[in-house]
């Protein structure tokens, strides 16, 4: 079975025309899992019940009840709750962990017959940009094995890369996605804040996070998207129907022509090798008729400062549950303040010890205006400059990451050198518009290069539209 | 910030550290609040911050959810009779 090039539409007649069953596409994907994954590190666990998952698909192909995702094999970061499974976060607080109900991505994924083939590394909460802050060992590059394939979805990025899996989810926080899509040479796609539902997720940044696919091309992608983009009364960030669509985007506004780019936010830091490629890619999309236009985003400069302060705050809060007393790692030492202290102190890895305290200060009495306060006015301000920069151009591109791959052991102590990496990612997560990351070529140590667009809110086809026309002419 | 913030922060998060990694999140702390200490010279206009965000409430109604209890209690670190047990606070 040819795994590299098969995409869900092929996979899809051949699973319906009977070519062959949706057991042989698992094993297939098994097959590679069994030969990398030692190596990689990008499953945690292979579900013991895939083959009963794929059994139950097959039903589907024979009653006729078959849709596009049935039987198709997908792999799911290690924070997305599947009931009666382990779901650790990547941490050690979580490791003996079982999720007691479906996050709303999983229950969809379950009614159309997806295989949902096991769970990947990631950095610890979704805490970094390498996949080296896990607790469970760092993941590996598949183009280079001591390269970092990037994070925090970095094992979901390694099993689509690898033909572990056919697409798989991550979460994008602030590049979650975007950057290991980049490192791996993939497609990764930042949906709309509010389109997929976050129940179910272990939260990181509650207004930031967004499940987020994975795929070898756009298709792929605009595939899962769609079938996971929904409502759900669960999440009360999700959005519902009626403003979906009052926001639906024009028909002018799906065929974008206009690119906007935001030179200046890149004049300096970025790898002079990915600045060329990105260069080179603007000047293909020009040849191709695209109006390339200067654009000013001043604010969006402090877009990661701001990020970094909003972010550790909310991290602050939400890892508050983790205390040692109704599930997960615990220490039962002394009293109870003992339990709290040990078992977080133990419990959690360094990067989120470091992410917990700095969220406690930039919050207390005295730091909070100066800090919190600040940071979300600046926010404001982003989004705003974003949504008004949309009214004169239809996307804004930008390299996804200012870096190629980077070695395995690199920027662990310095954490600025490692928040750097997502310094495109954050205007996106911040002002909630859609974003996607595209594969652009290969250096010459054959390591993948990436551009990245933002689109309005919920124009993800814009982004399908102008990622298919790229996909077209990048190798010219 | 000095070793006793670090300190202070940790009791207030609840986290026990070791001499040695205060002294490594005090270098940390200093490397990053000064990376994010550039938006104090952010000039923002007098805007009344129109956050267009606000809650989304649900009535309080009971529901039905399907978890098992079995699951939920199963992991609690400390039980009694399926009751999770927690030590004295008093």
């Amino acid at each position: 079975m040819d795994l590299k090039n098969l995409t869900i539409e092929k996979a899809h007649e051949s699973l319906r025309k009977g070519e062959y069953a949706c057991k042989e596409l698992l094993e297939a994907y098994l097959g590679n899992i069994e030969k990398k994954n030692k190596e990689l590190n990008a499953y945690l666990e292979v579900y013991k019940d895939v083959f009963e998952q794929a059994e139950a698909a097959q039903k589907k192909f024979a009653d006729g009840t078959a849709e596009m995702l049935t039987g198709i094999p997908i792999a799911i970061k290690d924070n997305i709750l599947f009931e009666g499974h382990t779901s650790s976060a990547g941490s050690k607080i979580l490791e003996n962990y079982t999720a007691s109900y479906d996050a709303f991505v999983i229950k969809e994924l379950k009614k159309a017959g997806a295989i949902i083939v096991g769970r990947t590394n990631m950095d610890e909460f979704a805490m970094g940009s390498s996949t080296q802050t896990s607790a469970y060992g760092v993941s590996r590059n598949p183009h280079d094995t001591s390269r970092v394939p990037g994070g925090s979805s970095g094992g979901s990025a390694i099993a689509v890369a690898a033909d572990m899996s056919l697409v798989s989810l991550g979460t994008d926080t602030c590049g979650s996605v975007r950057e290991p899509a980049a490192f791996c040479g993939l497609v990764g796609l930042k949906p709309t804040y509010g389109a997929l539902s976050r129940n179910g997720i272990i939260a990181m940044g509650n207004s930031l996070d967004q499940v987020a696919p994975f795929g070898k091309n756009v298709r792929d992608v605009e595939i899962v998207f769609n079938f996971l983009s929904k409502y759900d009364k669960k999440d009360s960030t999700s959005i519902p129907d009626s403003l979906r669509n009052k926001l639906a985007p024009s028909a002018q506004s799906l065929k974008p022509t206009k690119i906007g780019v935001p030179w200046h936010l890149f004049e300096q830091g970025v790898d002079p090798e990915v600045m060329e490629n990105f260069k080179n890619s603007m000047e293909k999309l020009k040849k191709s008729g695209y109006e390339i236009l200067d654009i000013e985003l001043p604010f969006s400069k402090y877009s990661l400062e701001a990020y970094y302060i909003i972010m550790p705050a909310e991290v602050s809060t939400n890892l508050a549950r983790f205390d040692g007393i109704r599930y997960g790692y615990s220490n039962q030492a002394g009293n109870l303040l003992d339990v709290y202290k040990k078992s977080r102190g133990e419990g959690f890895g360094r990067e989120a010890r470091r992410r917990i305290l700095l969220g406690t200060y930039v919050l207390s009495h005295g730091y909070y205006d100066a800090y919190y306060n600040k940071a979300i006015k600046i926010r404001e301000k982003i989004k705003s400059e974003v949504v008004q920069a949309f009214e004169s151009v239809d996307l804004i591109a930008t390299p996804t990451v200012p870096v190629p791959p980077f070695k395995i052991g690199e920027k662990l102590d310095d954490p600025v050198a490692m928040y750097l990496c997502d310094i495109f990612s954050a205007p996106a997560n911040l002002s909630g518009v859609p974003s996607i990351a595209l594969p652009a070529g290969k250096n010459k140590e054959n390591l993948p290069f990436s551009i990245q667009f933002m689109a309005p809110h919920f124009c993800e086809d814009a982004l399908f539209n102008i990622g298919k026309k790229f996909e077209e002419i990048r190798r010219e | 910030m000095n070793i006793q913030d670090v300190e202070n922060l940790a009791e207030l998060a609840r986290i026990e550290l070791t001499e040695e990694e205060k002294g490594a999140l005090l270098k940390d702390f200093d490397s990053i609040l000064a990376y994010v200490k550039t938006i104090e010279q952010v000039k923002l206009d007098e805007i009344a911050p129109e956050y267009d965000v606000k809650n989304v409430w649900r009535e309080d109604k009971p529901e039905t959810r399907e978890f098992s209890r079995e699951l939920i209690v199963g992991q609690f670190p400390d039980s009694q009779d399926g009751f999770l047990k927690v030590k004295k606070i008093l």
